[in-house]
């Protein structure tokens, strides 16, 4: 038999200590910043002198930086061009940073030898370029409309490098450098290097043509299997040699195309992985439907194999956005190739730490905008997966 | 030319495609497929008229999936012959391709496609591959859903939906294409015993309204109360045909024995 409900109410009241109304809560000490800090930080004698350590050794290195690039800095020197005293600068060496550098030196890093007064062109065009990136990166504008807006987009910026139309006078490619240069390469590179790297790795999984598939795989291992330097220095050494007499295609173009044929070997395995990663019922699913393997290909596999790889996707362009800079070794001037040319001349020489400083600035918005919006870009896409 | 003239008479008047009621929907004849060495269908010959529920069971490995996956090729035979609505499959992909439009497939796994919602998911198929009005479609995915009784998740994603969810959605997006023949591949086996009914209760009002379907499955009920023909198979050959109630009380092999006392026994 049960006992009758009201005897055990009895015993709860008078034999059990009362407790509060609603839910219990966890120990104040366990939980918020004071439980964090005591669990992570000083939950024991060592981790406690560890952390000790480690906060001097941060606090004693960030006052460091602050008074090498704030406090003892040199912001302005006297004189410009070759008439310019660093003695300013010499003096704090070590102590404090020569940003003076920068103030004179910023269009040169930036622009390279385009002409001074016509520099206006490039920095429209890094403008362009950078709208380009906003408009693409966002969705509501993933239809048609998309590919004009490059066509007009890079006509533009092509007008306004070279010129030679509506008035603006011609400026040869040997003069381009700078910002526009990495731009340029890198944007090409992906915009061309990413189709590219989706048609082999879907012809490396082709098993119906043989021939193509063996195409696609010599071409990834043969191009993964050396170095991108090596590949820059054929483009611009050996590949001339091979062309009749009298024609030339100039040099950016073919580390442009250098680039493009290394970045979509490594991005083709990287899709490839995704391909594989797809089960095989979607595939079965689409056949079924009777759609035919472009269609399968554009409206269910793509989509879904390109999410599951946004991350390493991304990461390879990022890679590849930062190897453009390998392009100083043949000679053209991209963003790191400027800063470098801009510490050449005696007054400046020994002030690398700032010119380098100056650009890693510049590369590391670029790389952390791109890894920022893929993480968005994943979030959105995997909505879908949320219960 | 196949010419059964006993057949005509039960073929109805609404019959489209070339070659009128005379011929069978399915006819697979002496079909023979290895995978590698093994040997995995062996002479299966098996017609299937039109408006015929055929019901396929067997042992595990016993071929059935993949006898009900030539008819569309998503496996292909070695030997024989398999004519569907009048179309021999050959590695001809026009042909194929035709077959495929006119066959609906759903899967033991569902497979729909998880990133598309329910609604796109049925639409796809007749706006690719029928050229159908984006608008058009939308309407007749919602008949559609509507008739497997879940208009209200048209536009959750798959991966929202409980598994008898997912598999009348499948169902729903297969019927979208207006198939004149519906295969089923173990369509409640990946299903929790509470959804399995859910499934089988549109399968059943599909049945009744005169669909052409193949049915592998376990459900004996449903063979029993739905099947026209069971086929029962055993390592790749078809070992015996008939009527649900001769099949289930008179087995004559000594293997549909075993196999029936084996599923039926407990």
């Amino acid at each position: 038999m049960t006992p009758p409900p009201a005897q055990s109410a009895t015993i709860g009241a008078t034999g059990m200590p009362v407790r509060a109304e609603g839910p219990r809560r966890p120990p104040a000490l366990s939980v918020g910043p004071v439980g964090w800090l005591r669990a992570n930080l000083f939950s024991s004698w060592l981790n406690t002198a560890v952390t000790m350590v480690l906060v001097y050794l941060v606090v004693s290195w960030a006052l460091g930086l602050i008074s090498w690039g704030v406090l003892n800095a040199v912001w302005d020197v006297p004189g410009t061009g070759p008439r310019v005293d660093t003695s300013a600068c010499r003096a704090v060496r070590g102590e404090g940073a020569c940003w003076a550098l920068i103030g004179e030196k910023y269009r040169f890093i930036l622009f390279g030898l385009y002409p001074f007064d016509e520099q206006w062109r490039p920095a429209l065009v890094v403008a362009i370029f950078v709208a380009l990136y906003i408009v693409s990166a966002m969705r509501r504008f993933w239809n048609r409309w998309l590919g004009l807006i490059w066509l007009v987009a890079l006509t533009a910026i092509g007008v306004l490098m070279w010129g030679g139309v509506f008035g603006l006078p011609f400026v040869d490619q040997e003069r381009w450098g700078g910002l526009p240069i990495t731009l340029i390469l890198s944007t090409f590179g992906i915009a061309f290097a990413f189709p590219l790297s989706i048609l082999v790795a879907l012809g490396r999984r082709q098993t119906a043509m043989p021939a193509v598939k063996a195409l696609c795989v010599v071409y990834i291992e043969l191009i993964r299997g050396v170095p991108l330097i090596s590949l820059l220095f054929m483009a611009s050494v050996m590949f001339p040699l091979f062309l009749p007499e009298g024609m030339n295609i100039d040099k950016l173009l073919r580390a442009q195309v250098a680039i493009i044929l290394f970045a979509a070997a490594y991005l083709a395995e990287v899709v490839r992985g995704g391909l594989q990663a797809l089960p095989k019922g979607q595939y079965e699913a689409a056949e079924a439907l009777g759609l035919s393997y472009w269609q399968e290909t554009g409206l269910i596999i793509l989509p879904q194999a390109l999410r599951l790889v946004i991350p390493p996707l991304v990461n390879t362009f990022i890679g590849m956005f930062k190897d453009t800079s390998l392009v100083l070794i043949i000679g053209i001037f991209d963003l790191l190739n400027t800063a470098k040319t801009s510490i050449i001349e005696p007054a400046w020489q020994g002030f690398g730490v700032e010119a380098y400083l100056f650009v890693s600035a510049i590369y590391f918005v670029f790389c952390f905008a791109m890894s920022k919006y893929s993480q968005d870009l994943e979030t959105e896409f995997n909505r879908h997966r949320r219960r | 030319m196949r010419q059964d003239a006993a057949r005509t008479g039960e073929a109805p008047a609404t019959r489209t495609g070339a070659g009128g009621g005379a011929q069978p929907m399915i006819e697979l004849v002496n079909v023979n497929k290895w995978f590698g060495a093994l040997h995995v269908l062996r002479d299966v010959t098996l017609t299937v008229a039109e408006r015929e529920r055929v019901v396929v069971c067997g042992p595990s490995g016993s071929g059935k999936s993949t006898m009900i996956r030539c008819i569309n090729r998503l496996e292909s035979h070695q030997e024989g012959q398999i004519i569907v609505d009048g179309i021999e499959l050959t590695d001809d992909l026009k042909n194929i391709d035709a077959i495929r439009r006119e066959v609906g497939m759903v899967f033991q796994s569902f497979n729909l496609f998880p990133h598309l919602t329910i609604l796109e998911n049925c639409t796809l198929a007749p706006i690719w591959v029928r050229k159908m009005p984006k608008k058009q479609a939308e309407e007749l995915a919602m008949e559609y859903l509507t008739r497997v009784r879940i208009p209200e998740q048209a536009h959750k994603y798959p991966g929202q939906l409980s598994g008898g969810q997912q598999q009348r959605v499948a169902i729903a997006r297969a019927l979208c294409m207006r198939p004149k023949i519906m295969l089923f591949d173990e369509p409640t086996s990946a299903l929790d015993p509470e959804m399995i009914k859910e499934v089988l209760d549109v399968m059943v009002e599909l049945a009744h309204s005169g669909m052409t379907m193949v049915v592998v499955t376990h459900e004996m009920g449903f063979a029993r109360t739905v099947a026209d023909r069971v086929v029962f198979m055993d390592r790749g050959e078809v070992v015996e045909v008939g009527p649900p109630t001769e099949f289930f009380a008179n087995p004559k092999s000594e293997r549909l024995k075993t196999f029936l006392s084996q599923i039926l026994g407990h």
